[in-house]
């Protein structure tokens, strides 16, 4: 069922249901998340995508990635109580993790250059639950997840040991936004991931992944290739075959 | 490692997953707290994630990841506690088993944690040994309600003997 809505006066209908920040994407008008990712359910934990909703002349804050658009509801994305609350999250965000540069660019965007909040030591992580996410809902791991509440939340494995579900894939170190995860082979290395390695070897690649000037990748792509080369050549044989 | 009790606990609650904290109470109630590999065993047991299993026992206070003392000593630090003196009572109660708020004690008899309010404000300042409260506690008194149990434990271990 289609609903109407309107996001800084403009109108646009969208599927009920379909949160706002998808809504406002489709209108082109951008809104600042760290958290969000389209192939992960909304999570709505940094905050950052805060948005004014105009619901029975009352107004109020929401995060525009899990509120579900609604018939004739009226969004504003760029009020002074908006920009004000944004700004606050940043420098709330800018103050636990200074020295990461996916903050320090998104503040930069944002005109926040400094926090007035003391400074809480080096952060990296921004407790945004991506990878915690990615390993549930895409690989259905679950080898990490949160830890602790409160200030001392943080992501871990279970019991800060090496996961025995851990499958290595990576996809943790890939959709972290702040590079907080990185494939290490150290089990004690700071926000390392410890892998049970089992039959699957996990070495890192000697060429650091550059596969176009890789002996073994040009060698793997060439035995691929003839391989299509002979499955092509016996599949237009047949056919010819056939034809007479 | 058996885990027959714990199997009972798990067959008492159905292998229900909404009945996981449940499950993780009755473990702490056997168990005095939550141990690597019992955790691990309800996890494969109830194919329940280890990490969400962990994320929950961490996350609520009640729930402990280190070995606990026989009896567990809370201290209220709530507003009406701490305005009659609960800070007090809690150094007092360090001083006497010698150690911090949130250890043990090394023969494992007591294990010293505080609360935020347990709502009995009236008999403030409060201290809770396992489940009996002790109301309008003063430092002087500490050493006395702490005695009881030390004795108390011990006459049941020389009963045993």
């Amino acid at each position: 069922m289609l609903v109407t809505l309107t996001i800084n006066g403009q109108i646009i209908h969208v599927e009920r249901e379909t949160p706002i920040f998808e809504a406002a994407k489709k209108l082109g008008i951008p809104i600042p998340t760290l958290c969000h990712h389209e192939a992960l359910k909304p999570y709505g934990s940094c905050r950052l995508c805060t948005v004014e909703v105009v619901k029975n002349k009352w107004p109020k804050l929401v995060t525009s990635c899990n509120y579900p658009a609604e018939d004739g509801l009226e969004v504003k994305t760029d009020t002074d109580r908006v920009k004000r609350t944004r700004k606050m999250v940043m420098e709330l965000l800018l103050a636990r993790c200074p020295h990461v540069p996916a903050i320090q660019q998104l503040a930069q965007k944002m005109g926040v250059k400094t926090s007035q909040f003391k400074k809480k030591g080096d952060e990296q992580c921004i407790l945004c639950g991506l990878c915690v996410r990615v390993c549930d809902e895409i690989v259905g791991v679950r080898a990490i997840g949160f830890v602790g509440r409160g200030t001392e939340r943080e992501m871990n494995t279970p019991f800060g040991i090496e996961s025995d579900t851990c499958i290595g894939c990576g996809a943790c170190t890939y959709i972290c936004p702040t590079s907080y995860i990185e494939m290490v082979e150290r089990p004690d290395a700071p926000g390392g991931r410890s892998l049970n390695k089992g039959e699957l070897t996990l070495d890192s690649c000697p060429n650091s992944y550059v596969c176009e000037n890789c002996d073994r990748e040009q060698q793997f792509l060439l035995e691929t290739m003839q391989v299509i080369e002979k499955f092509r050549r016996e599949n237009e044989k047949r056919r010819s075959e056939q034809k007479v | 490692m058996a885990f027959e009790k714990v199997d009972e606990i798990l067959e008492k609650h159905g292998y229900r997953h909404d009945a996981l904290i449940g499950i993780i109470q009755d473990i702490q109630r056997l168990e005095n707290y939550l141990p690597l590999e019992t955790l691990r065993h309800i996890s494969h047991r109830l194919e329940i994630p280890l990490s969400r299993i962990y994320y929950i026992a961490t996350f609520y206070k009640s729930f402990s990841l280190e070995p606990r003392g026989r009896h567990i000593v809370k201290v209220c630090l709530g507003t009406a506690c701490h305005i009659c003196g609960a800070t007090q009572n809690l150094e007092q109660m360090e001083r006497t088993l010698h150690i911090c708020e949130g250890e043990t004690t090394k023969d494992m008899m007591f294990s010293l944690e505080t609360v935020n309010c347990v709502g009995t404000c009236a008999l403030a300042p409060v201290a809770i040994v396992d489940d009996t409260y002790y109301d309008a506690v003063t430092p002087e008194k500490v050493e006395k309600i702490l005695s009881n149990y030390a004795t108390e434990s011990e006459g049941i271990e020389s009963e045993k003997n």
